[in-house]
């Protein structure tokens, strides 16, 4: 994917990067940086909706409210969600400001999109279906809003398993087809959550809104490209 | 069918001391105000005030369960009214301004004697009794709720309703400026539900005017709701302004949303699922995070007493 958007912007910028060669010891230290103290940093961050769950479900920083089962499925799976929006969102920001550091974020905001889904659905999983198999069978082949939203853990899983480095050198081709599915998974999530609802769509509105100027960026970059050709 | 015994004092019916002086100085600031209708105890049992104002005089009924209800704090925080928003923590927080007086209920259809009633002449007439009953949500979670209410059977009676009239039809206030939640059309506003006259007719439904001893919240349907516990929650149609007598099946608002998961007969009943999801479990508001969730019963466990209701109804396919 970087080889195939690589701009005249950011040529310079891009080899330095994926051969690790410093060109310039001001980008050492930018490498340096991002990697001890900017990844520490967004690391925390995405932590915190977790931390407030945690703090919330013991009242030390708030509440969950009459249904903390309810409450925590709610925000994990926005939080889920919304990081799947964010992961989406770093390849358009990187062609728009020309940093090229910002793709040294994107595995790190993926892997939290599927930690937070991860929760989502071990909170079903565990506390709401009390891992009774049968409702559990029952709800995954029968309520299609949950074969949508198990679907897409799916591919998370698979997306997170081969996260490595070593195993995305070894895939070769194969990683980016698989990796592509992520497209799959925020369409999945969307629908999933527009399902879900009694009827106020609102949220899922939003959401779709998002998604869609996300996806709909790589379709009118990938026609520009074409006809520029 | 009121079985009214001299009433034992329930524990919820023991006002605290500062309760009890708040509702002085409120019966002081009205009598200042002056209004001679205000020598009518019930009138002032049934006032809306934020400081939690007990009614005196309520029964016990046999109809109660045994269960321990829910806490006072879940019962008024986690609620379906989406007049004032569709989040369950949004009723308790924007219903909060809301001045439920003064309130007119209009009585209209099929039925010798019809009118608009201040919401105070319309109690009057009636006994107050706690029900404690539990209450399932379509959602699949239920409490237990201790309502104080009058018989709706003895409502219907009053009214004398004819032959014609074969069901009972109720609105909520419309009145965006007053329920922010209606200025988005997520349900086809005024909410608005229906009862067969037998249903109307059974013991158990009621019209609640208060929770926990205490005039009800705003949140719960202040001033007046329906409750008719072997229903699932949205059948209790709160804030209502209008009953109507009427010939024909009255249009429900689920029902008018999503005619395929939400019927008009709503009852509980673990056999039929939701399109979307089971109904064979329910999870118990306050049983706790590990509290796996408890099997659901049909009618929601008042099959004796509604059940010949639906004798030769098939309950598949009138969900």
């Amino acid at each position: 994917m970087v080889t195939a958007n690589r701009s005249r912007t950011c040529t310079k910028a891009w080899t330095c990067a994926a051969t690790f060669r410093p060109c310039v010891p001001d980008y050492l230290n930018t490498l340096t940086q991002i990697r001890f103290v900017w990844k520490p940093v967004v690391f925390l961050a995405c932590l915190v909706p977790f931390a407030l769950a945690i703090g919330d479900l013991f009242g030390i920083t708030g509440s969950l409210g009459a249904n903390p089962v309810e409450e925590l499925q709610d925000r994990f799976g926005n939080w889920g969600l919304r990081f799947v929006m964010i992961t989406l969102a770093v390849t358009p920001l990187r062609h728009m400001t020309g940093k090229v550091w910002l793709l040294r974020f994107r595995r790190m905001l993926g892997l939290f999109a599927f930690f937070y889904i991860l929760m989502h659905f071990l909170n079903w999983f565990v506390l709401d279906q009390g891992m009774l198999w049968s409702a559990i069978i029952e709800d995954l082949l029968e309520r299609p809003f949950i074969t949508l939203g198990f679907t897409a853990l799916l591919l998370l899983t698979a997306m997170a398993a081969t996260s490595t480095t070593g195993i995305r050198r070894r895939m070769g081709k194969r990683w980016h087809k698989l990796h592509y599915s992520v497209y799959a998974v925020g369409i999945l999530g969307v629908w999933h959550y527009w399902w879900q609802v009694k009827a106020d769509v609102a949220e899922p509105l939003i959401y779709a809104a998002v998604l869609s100027v996300l996806l709909g960026y790589r379709v009118w970059k990938k026609k520009s490209a074409k006809s520029r050709r | 069918m009121l079985i009214r015994k001299p009433a034992d004092i329930l524990p919820s019916e023991i006002t605290s001391k500062e309760n009890y002086l708040k509702r002085r100085d409120f019966m002081r600031a009205g009598a200042l105000a002056g209004g001679a209708a205000l020598a009518s105890p019930a009138f002032a049992a049934v006032v809306p005030d934020t400081s939690r104002m007990m009614i005196p005089g309520v029964g016990k009924s046999d109809l109660s369960t045994d269960e321990a209800p829910n806490s006072y704090e879940d019962i008024t925080t986690y609620n379906n009214y989406y007049e004032f928003g569709t989040g369950k923590s949004d009723p308790s927080r924007y219903a909060q301004s809301f001045e439920p007086r003064p309130w007119t209920i209009t009585v209209e259809g099929h039925a010798e004697k019809t009118g608009s009633f201040d919401f105070d002449d319309f109690i009057k007439p009636f006994a107050l009794e706690e029900r404690i009953y539990r209450m399932r949500c379509v959602e699949a979670w239920s409490m237990v709720i201790p309502w104080v209410g009058i018989s709706l059977a003895d409502v219907v009676q009053s009214f004398k309703p004819t032959s014609k009239a074969q069901y009972v039809s109720f609105e909520t206030l419309d009145d965006k400026s007053r329920m922010p939640g209606q200025r988005r059309r997520v349900l086809a506003w005024p909410y608005r539900e229906g009862l067969t006259i037998a249903e109307a007719m059974n013991p158990l439904s009621i019209l609640a005017v208060g929770l926990y001893g205490e005039v009800l919240p705003n949140q719960n349907g202040a001033p007046i709701r329906l409750v008719v516990p072997w229903k699932y929650g949205f059948k209790g149609i709160k804030g209502i302004v209008k009953i109507s007598f009427v010939e024909k099946q009255p249009h429900t608002s689920w029902n008018m949303a999503a005619a395929k998961e939400y019927g008009f007969y709503a009852n509980v009943n673990p056999e039929v699922s939701h399109p979307r999801w089971s109904q064979a479990r329910e999870r118990r508001i306050g049983a706790g995070l590990f509290a796996s969730k408890q099997e659901t019963l049909m009618f929601n466990g008042y099959g004796e007493q509604v059940a010949h209701l639906y004798k030769g109804l098939d309950l598949r396919r009138n969900f």
